[in-house]
């Protein structure tokens, strides 16, 4: 039952490589002739640093940084193109019953972290989803809920964690998966843990769904996330993005 | 950036109640008359004229200065990337320039690449030469904001895409059209074809474009400083709006980034004009700090970054970024663009140097160029008070001014979509 599935050891292996490779530098490396710039940061930011918005907390910035271009680069050698592929073959409608299914399984994960957060309403609100959408909308493939005027809770175990007070840690990016930080991190681990040990689509006696259920859900997660990497026009795209999951996060935590 | 603005427009909408400005109708059914909510909100869908959803695109590539070393902090740039969307028989071509910091692709340059689609023109984007990719792949000087030094690279631009392109379209004839910044570049380039003849525009359609870009980047970078209450207060505003955001989406029950949803909420509260016109300012100043930093990088630093700093892919950049979005279009002006002309030309002043950068600087040519039009509205934010007047008397009966829009506003409002097709088609309605 409580076997360590493929995307949890990928994780565990994630963070212990981490460690060897935070050692990179980030310091530019300046010519013994290299002159100050005119706008120096002394003279032009008077802020205190701990209100600095674009200061996130990154002691493994140079591995975050290569982890960063890694997801650019697998993104345009096979996620994205796989995407495409998958968009090709499949009807729109089928993408969308896909993305449903996937929706009302990973209710779970709402389910359970409402539920740690002792927050009533959106575990009814969830419990309410799950039953209707399982049944009415025929194994999740529609969601009859939403219609209703019952909106999907996202609650997860870095939420969760965050609600009891544990603050982000150091901001991580993870290799595929993007932004986070060590809270959040830790929290996916804990959610997919979870999710193997109840195990609600069975998959101890139909080992050879797995597989596929793993790289479907991958390929649709990545199908809704409209953000490209380097496509922002900004040279400070890797600082605007940890600040935009940093303060996103706290607002999740915060709801 | 639009999309950064309709997020930040969301928690104004809510968080403060107050001005009246409702959906009073205008003799053309405008449905916001406060410009600044014209320029900030996308026009609700029951306003905007038809076009095609899709049309086809290719994406292309052009390398400019195939000598050109690119700095590794910039790895990823490796050509500028343009579209195109091909008609299938014979039609005129018209290329379409971008405004400030956005590319060939922004959302503004897909309602104008469908509009001009549909009305039979083979449409080629091309992104501003303010936009880090432009200036790293296309800018000769990597110092942009000179218009005419601009209208030189675009110019190129245009022939490179023109050559790439030309075995692809059936061309009879060409046309240029540009929005803001694009607007007064696309005036300059229409210029420089008069010496050079590569493409006798037949028609150019200047959109909203400023009158002096000192003045209106002057106008830009005030209201974000004023609008905050001074520069130093941009962090508790910040944290403000983005304390609002939580609150609206709670007692919305979800949140969307879409325009509807936005509107949605803008319905039930109207924002309050102070933070719209931050709003404005903040992503013009988000847009200029990206340029300022690319520029400063390709041309060896001294400005924001330290010179001959070797600065590679794993790099933290987080020093200078907050450094550019301390940097204001007007300090850029005069610390960096200014000192940097004035080296090349000996004699020139700074007075001179705003001058040029002005559509009085080729009044006669605008009088006379019967093929030039210009569409903008009388409460464009970027216009400082005497410059409609202006713009209404150089381009006369050639000028179409809609009372309400804001910048950019109503480009894909019903009678501008006419306006734009039926000058562009030479058949004026």
């Amino acid at each position: 039952m409580n076997k360590p599935t493929n995307r949890t050891l990928t994780v565990a292996l994630l963070l212990a490589a981490l460690s060897l490779l935070a050692g990179c530098s980030t310091v530019p490396v300046l010519a013994p002739d290299s002159q100050a710039p005119l706008r120096r940061y002394e003279d032009v930011v008077k802020t205190p640093t701990e209100q600095q918005l674009l200061r996130v907390s990154d002691p493994i910035e140079g591995f975050n940084r290569g982890a960063y271009r890694f997801n650019y680069n697998f993104d345009k050698y096979l996620f994205l193109p796989v995407v495409k592929g998958y968009r090709f073959v499949m009807p729109d409608y089928a993408e969308q019953r896909v993305s449903n299914f996937y929706d009302n399984i990973f209710e779970f994960t709402n389910f359970t972290n409402s539920l740690l957060q002792l927050k009533w309403k959106k575990t009814g609100i969830t419990t309410a989803r799950f039953a209707i959408n399982s049944t009415v909308g025929i194994a999740g493939l529609w969601d009859p809920a939403t219609k209703w005027g019952l909106r999907r809770q996202s609650e997860d175990f870095g939420q969760t964690l965050g609600h009891y007070g544990v603050s982000n840690g150091a901001y991580i990016v993870l290799p595929v998966a993007g932004p986070s930080n060590v809270r959040d991190t830790t929290g996916l681990v804990v959610d997919s843990v979870a999710f193997n040990t109840v195990d609600p689509l069975n998959f101890d006696s139909n080992q050879e769904w797995e597989a596929p259920f793993n790289a479907l859900y991958a390929v649709d997660k990545r199908k809704r996330i409209p953000f490209r990497y380097y496509d922002t026009g900004s040279p400070f795209e890797y600082e605007l993005v940890r600040m935009l999951n940093t303060q996103y996060r706290a607002f999740q935590v915060a709801d | 950036m639009r999309r950064l603005l309709l997020l930040l427009a969301l928690p104004l909408a809510l968080a403060f109640g107050g001005s009246p400005a409702g959906a009073a109708i205008q003799p053309y059914f405008y449905p916001f008359v406060n410009p600044y909510e014209a320029t900030v909100m996308d026009l609700p869908a029951a306003y905007v004229a038809k076009l095609p959803e899709e049309v086809p695109t290719k994406i292309f590539k052009l390398t400019i200065f195939p000598e050109r070393k690119i700095p590794d902090v910039f790895w990823y740039e490796d050509g500028l990337v343009c579209s195109l969307a091909p008609q299938k028989g014979k039609a005129p071509l018209i290329f379409v320039i971008a405004g400030t910091g956005s590319k060939f692709n922004s959302p503004t340059m897909l309602k104008l690449q469908r509009a001009y689609y549909q009305a039979g023109f083979h449409v080629v984007s091309i992104t501003s030469p303010t936009h880090m990719n432009f200036v790293v792949n296309a800018s000769e000087s990597a110092v942009p904001g000179d218009v005419r030094a601009d209208a030189r690279d675009l110019y190129r631009v245009m022939q490179a895409a023109w050559e790439k392109v030309r075995d692809d379209v059936d061309v009879s004839s060409f046309a240029l059209a540009g929005y803001s910044l694009g607007g007064i570049q696309a005036a300059f380039v229409s210029l420089l074809d008069e010496e050079r003849k590569n493409f006798d525009f037949r028609k150019v359609l200047l959109l909203n474009p400023p009158v002096s870009l000192f003045n209106s980047v002057t106008a830009l970078d005030r209201l974000l400083v004023e609008n905050i209450g001074g520069e130093e207060n941009f962090i508790p505003w910040f944290q403000t709006v983005l304390y609002n955001l939580a609150a609206v989406s709670r007692e919305m029950g979800y949140m969307e980034l879409t325009g509807e949803f936005i509107y949605k909420a803008y319905k039930i509260r109207p924002p309050v004009e102070q933070n719209l016109k931050a709003l404005i300012g903040l992503s013009f100043r988000m847009d200029s700090a990206n340029m300022i930093f690319t520029a400063d990088v390709m041309n060896g630093g001294g400005y924001i970054v330290p010179t001959k700093a070797k600065l590679n892919n794993s790099t933290s950049l987080t020093p200078y970024a907050m450094v550019a979005y301390r940097t204001s279009f007007v300090d850029y002006f005069h610390e960096y663009f200014s000192p940097y002309w004035r080296k090349k030309e000996p004699g020139l002043t700074e007075q001179a140097l705003i001058d040029r950068l002005s559509l009085r600087s080729i009044e006669p040519y605008l009088r006379s160029a019967e093929k030039i039009g210009l569409l903008t509205n009388e409460d464009d934010v970027i216009l400082v008070p005497g410059e409609i007047e202006y713009l209404q008397q150089v381009f006369g009966d050639r000028a179409k001014i809609f009372p309400t829009g804001g910048h950019l506003g109503n480009l894909n409002h019903p009678d501008a979509v006419r306006y734009m097709n039926g000058f562009l088609t030479g058949k004026e309605l």
